[in-house]
Parts: structure tokens; sequence; C-alpha cells
């Protein structure tokens, strides 16, 4: 193909291969957006800095890069474990989105009920709404062969019209001078914040240690721990059991596995089921726990973050989290950015979009090598 | 009887929009459609489109010349394309997630760059009769009394019809989508047709997104393309990869919608919210239809595939 060199496949990666890739890729996109920045008149190595420092260089940059990495994570890796079975499900948005829509149903509904009842029925419910919504998608497929990437698209766009039309409408707080917000939830529907100052404070923390736990925690709350029962419960399913090991092999080949006796299409209704009940967790999470009512403020593209993040962890549990808190800090930053210089919020995008693309290209050097000709 | 007149009545209308609200769609599906028979499965569509959108109108907001934004948003739409290109035809990278990736960036970037120019006007492609033709009854006002562009696409079918079925080009690009092997045994580098599909296509899809700027809107909004882009992916499967049945598909899904929209201006009880998802419900019933008829749906063998760099 090229003159004078030739393309070899590698028989073995090259160790730390795809680390080196990551860095070089991470550190052409910051200077694709420096570019971009400088484009529109910003100075863009000031944007840069302001991003990486935003997103992981202050105290506060650790508590938002957190609240961020919860819904990443919880999408990612149910978003991770349909790619394993070849499932291009990209409808963790709409998942998330119809996901918030179940809970809030619940505690609008049921807002009398005691708490230990209203907090789990919240979370439960949106699972289910999510989860079905997402079994829309895989019947679809499994029945009529529809492909799923546009049907998962499509719900994508739907979930967002619900949203905005029970939010205008049945939703719609009479008390909020006519904003698009619901009421607020009940005290015992919010999911509190992990670092509770007044409680140390009682307790006898000094005022001084009280502070800086509070900039460091930030608005992180207990979702965190979803993510970590759910990290687990993941690792522990693929690895573990029998049904794990059958969603691994069906994804590498889907015939090979019907021979088996594989019931393909009930894992496929399966892994969807399960990656639109961890999205409509993470959609509800963040609803409770940050916003205290449903605003059409949490629609912020998450679920297509969440795509960009299972991919670049190659579908590994502990990969998904650390690139979901990295891709979680550059949002951080791209906020900051934001604030300092006037750019829209859809720099975030183009971000993700271009790590995405320079990863993509760079792992060609993962898998083959250049040689001279006639050598 | 009486009361039917007046659905009769905004059916005129509604196929007069459905003309130039499918016109970009057309173009994008066409586009997508020269791409995937040379074999190359591209989802950017959505995101060329955005680019292309806001080259052309840039182009037309800066010259004043709108038939300059449409060459620029052919031609930054095919650089996309050929980022796409680069990624699979050089770099070896899936297809489905070069695709996913070019959307998420292309839209991205187009909103980025587009934002000081948001609610700003440009003059654009405005309606021009054609004479003699348009003062036929009914059909003049549907069909003649449209703008450049969708005459335009009149003629499109016809050309790649005839680029693909009847050219030495157009038969290296259907093998090539089915059998790059055969091809290269030919004689023929199925590489360089590929890198010719994606470009060709790639320009077809930007006219797609430069109409949506230079004539349907002919002002820059947020997220212009809406969602357009996945319906023309839609629409190649509808259309079994065949010209012919693109055009009907796409005037099909144009028209449907185009008279739901007039007939709820009657006040016939649809509600708004339903009728803001109907592009989104229209393309998955599209998909249903498509998947419904037959099992052999006409899909290039290659589609998606990669071809290997070591020979």
């Amino acid at each position: 193909m090229m003159s004078g060199w030739r393309i070899v496949s590698r028989t073995e990666p090259r160790e730390w291969g795809s680390v080196v890739i990551f860095a070089a890729a991470f550190a052409l996109s910051l200077l694709i957006c420096g570019l971009l920045l400088q484009v529109q008149g910003k100075d863009g190595a000031l944007g840069v800095g302001l991003l990486l420092s935003g997103g992981f260089g202050h105290l506060y940059s650790y508590g938002e890069t957190l609240l961020k990495a919860i819904p990443i994570f919880l999408c990612s890796l149910g978003v991770a474990l349909c790619f394993r079975l070849q499932i291009w499900n990209i409808g963790a948005e709409g998942q998330y989105v119809i996901g918030t829509l179940g809970g809030t149903w619940f505690v609008l509904t049921f807002a009398s009920l005691p708490g230990w009842l209203l907090l789990p029925g919240m979370l439960i419910s949106a699972m289910l709404a999510g989860g079905f919504w997402a079994c829309v998608s895989a019947v679809l497929r499994q029945r009529f062969g529809m492909n799923e990437i546009i049907s998962t698209l499509m719900l994508n766009y739907i979930g967002i019209e619900i949203l905005k039309y029970l939010i205008y409408g049945p939703w719609r707080d009479p008390a909020a001078m006519n904003f698009p917000v619901s009421p607020y939830f009940s005290d015992s529907a919010v999911i509190a914040q992990i670092w509770n100052s007044s409680f140390w404070l009682d307790f006898g923390l000094s005022e001084n240690i009280v502070d800086v736990m509070a900039q460091l925690c930030g608005r992180a709350h207990w979702g965190i721990l979803s993510c970590l029962i759910a990290g687990c419960l993941c690792s522990f399913f693929l690895q573990k059991t029998r049904l794990g090991y059958e969603i691994t092999a069906a994804g590498s080949n889907a015939k090979a596995a019907r021979f088996a006796g594989i019931p393909y299409s009930r894992l496929v209704i399966l892994v969807m089921f399960i990656c639109g009940a961890l999205a409509g967790l993470a959609g509800i999470q963040e609803c409770s726990a940050t916003l205290e009512r449903l605003e059409p403020h949490i629609v912020v593209g998450y679920g297509y973050t969440a795509v960009v993040v299972a991919w670049l962890a190659k579908l590994r549990t502990v990969r998904i989290a650390f690139f979901a808190i990295i891709l979680a800090g550059l949002r951080v930053g791209v906020e900051n950015v934001q604030l300092e210089l006037q750019v829209s919020n859809s720099f975030a995008n183009t971000l993700e979009g271009i790590i995405l693309i320079t990863v993509l290209a760079g792992q060609f050097f993962n898998d083959y090598s250049l040689k001279r000709k006639f050598s | 009887m009486e009361d039917f007149l007046p659905y009769l009545a905004v059916l005129l209308p509604a196929m007069t929009a459905a003309i130039s609200t499918g016109a970009p769609i057309l173009y994008a599906t066409l586009g997508e459609l020269v791409m995937e028979r040379g074999g190359v499965l591209n989802l950017g569509v959505e995101g060329m489109m955005m680019v292309g959108a806001l080259a052309a109108f840039l182009g037309c907001y800066h010259t004043g010349s709108p038939w300059f934004g449409l060459l620029c948003g052919g031609f930054s739409a095919m650089l996309m394309s050929m980022l796409h290109g680069a990624i699979c035809l050089i770099f070896q990278g899936s297809q489905v997630v070069s695709g996913l990736a070019l959307t998420i960036f292309g839209t991205g970037l187009a909103n980025y760059l587009g934002t000081p120019y948001i609610q700003m006007k440009i003059q654009g492609f405005t309606a021009l009769d054609v004479p003699l033709l348009s003062s036929i009854p009914v059909l003049g006002p549907i069909f003649f009394q449209q703008d450049v562009l969708v005459y335009l696409s009149y003629i499109l079918p016809f050309l790649l019809w005839w680029l693909l079925m009847r050219t030495r080009f157009g038969l290296a690009l259907r093998a090539t989508g089915e059998n790059p092997a055969a091809v290269r045994a030919a004689g023929i580098s199925p590489g360089a047709v590929r890198w010719a599909a994606l470009m060709l296509g790639g320009f077809l899809v930007g006219l797609g997104g430069a109409y949506l700027a230079l004539a349907s809107m002919r002002m820059w909004v947020d997220n212009l393309v809406s969602g357009r882009g996945w319906i023309a992916v839609a629409l190649v499967i509808f259309a079994f990869w065949r010209p012919g049945r693109a055009v009907f598909g796409v005037y099909l899904f144009s028209g449907i919608t185009a008279y739901l929209f007039r007939a709820q201006a009657l006040g016939v009880g649809i509600p708004t919210a339903f009728l803001s998802m109907l592009p989104y419900l229209m393309t998955l019933a599209v998909l249903l239809a498509s998947s419904l008829r037959g099992k052999d749906s006409g899909a290039p063998a290659d589609l998606a595939n990669n071809l290997r760099p070591e020979d």
C-alpha cells in the first residue's frame, strides 16, 4: 500500500502500548481543542490549562468529577455489557431519561410513603422503567431483526420528548412560576451528599478540617455506593457465573453460541434490560441527589459519554471506572472553560469526539507495525 | 362528504411541504447509499450534515452567495467523510465506532463553532418558479414552485442510478461492496474505489446539510439537523440499497410527516408532543417496514468490513 513501507500485523500487542497510545491521543486531542479555542479568538493555551486544572487541579475538582463520574460509570457498565454481546446499544441516554421519569413518577405519586419505602421504591421504579425502555429495542432486534443502533437512538430522541411533555405539562410544579420543573422531592427521597458538614461539626471535628472536607467532597453523593455494588456484581457476573461466560462466548461468535445451545435472544434481552436498569438508576440518582426535582437539565449527554467510555475501556470494568473519572473530569474542566472563556457547552462533545477519533486511529499502531520493504 | 373537504384541502400544501422537507433527506440518503454500496458503513451522517450545514451557513453569511455556501457544505462534509476514510481505510478502525465518533464530533463542532451565529439570518435559496410547468394545476405548485436545490434533487437520483448501474465506475463500486477480492483480481484497487465512494457520498450528505441551512431554515440554530442524518441511515435500509426505492422512501416519510403536521393544524386530536416525536417514530416505522419485508434485504455483502492492510 505505502511505497517503501509494508504494514505487518503484530502477533503480540506491545506492552504498555495502549497506555502510550491513549496518552499520545489525549495530548493530541488537547492540542486540537486548544486550536479550536484559538479559532474562536480565545487563548488556546489558557483554555487547555483551565480545562485540566478545572477537572483535576483544584480541591473542588475531585468532588465535582466524582459527581459526574457516577452516572457515566453506571451507564457505561451497562453499555459495555451490551457491546460484549456485540449489541450496539447507543440508547443509554434515553434509558437514563426514562429511568428518571419512572423514579419521579413514583416519588410524586407516593409522596406520603415512609422514607424506607419511598427511596427504594423510587430506585426500583427507575430501574424497571429504564430496563423496559431498553427492552423495546432488544425485542425489536430479536423479533424483527431491526438495527439496534438506529432504534436505540430514535428511542433516545423519543424519551427526551416524553420528558419535555411531562415537565411542560402534567408534572409542572404550579408553584414554580411557569418554569418547567417538577415539585421538589420529599426529603426522604433525596439521596444525601457524602459529606455532611453539620453532622461532623456536631461530632466535634475542627472547623478547618470540616471546611476542607466539604470542598473536597463537594456535591458527590452516596450514589457512589451503587457504583461499587454494580461494578462488583458485574465483574462477578462476567467472570464467575455461567451466564456471564455465555455472554462473552456468544459475543465472540453468535452462530457458534446458538449451536452450543446458548439462548442468544434471551441473553440479548437480559443484557439490554440490565443496561437500561443501570442507566435508569444513574438518571434518578442524578435527579434526586443533585437537583432534588425533575428538570430538563437532567439530560446532558452522559449516555453518549458512556459509549465513549465503554469503548475506550475495551469493556473492562476497572478501566471503565478509570475512563469514567477521566471523562467526568474533562466535563468539569469544560465547565471551567465555559465559565472563564464563554464558550458553548457543546465544546465537551467536541472534545469527546476528538478523543474517540484519535484513540481509534492510534489503535492501529498497537495492532500493526510498519516495516521497510526489501530489508 | 363535507367533513372531508378540509383534509383534502391540506393535502396540497402538505405535499408541497413534503417535497421541500424531503429534499435534504434525499441528498443525505443518496450519499449514504453510495458509501454503503461501496462497502463502507458511515454512521456519521448526522455529524457530517451538521458540519455541512454550518459550513454552508458560514459560506453564505460571509460572501452572500448561497451557491458558494452550497459548495462549502458539500466539501466540508466530504472532508469529514475522508476522516472516516482515514480511520477505517488507513488505520483499520471499526466502521461502527468511527461513524459514531464522527457524529459526536461533528455535532459538537458545528454547535460549538456556530454559537456566535445563533439566530443570525442569511438570504439563502428562495422559491423559483419554473416557467410554464409551475402553472400546471395541482402538480405545478407541488413540484415546480420550489427552490433550485429541489429541482436538482429531481435529477440526482437518475444521475446516480446511471452512475451506479451503467458505468464501469459504478460496476467497480458495487463489486467493491460485494467482493473486494474479486475487484482486486480484476486489477482495480478496492481501496481507491472506497475512497471515491466516501468522497462522492460525503459531498452529497453535505449538500443535504447545506440545504437545511440555506433553504429550510435560512438561519443558524443549535442542533439544526436534529436526527435527520439518522433518518437517512434508516432510509438506506428501507430502500434495500437502491436509488429508486430511496426516492420512494424519502417522499413517503416526508409526505406522511408533513400531512400529519398539517392535519393537526385543522384541530384533529393529535397532541403536539406526539408530533414532535413523529420523525423518530416514523424512522422506527421505516425500519420496521423494511425488516418485515423479506430476509434478503440486499445489503452489500462486504458492508462494514475493512480491507486487510497486508495485501
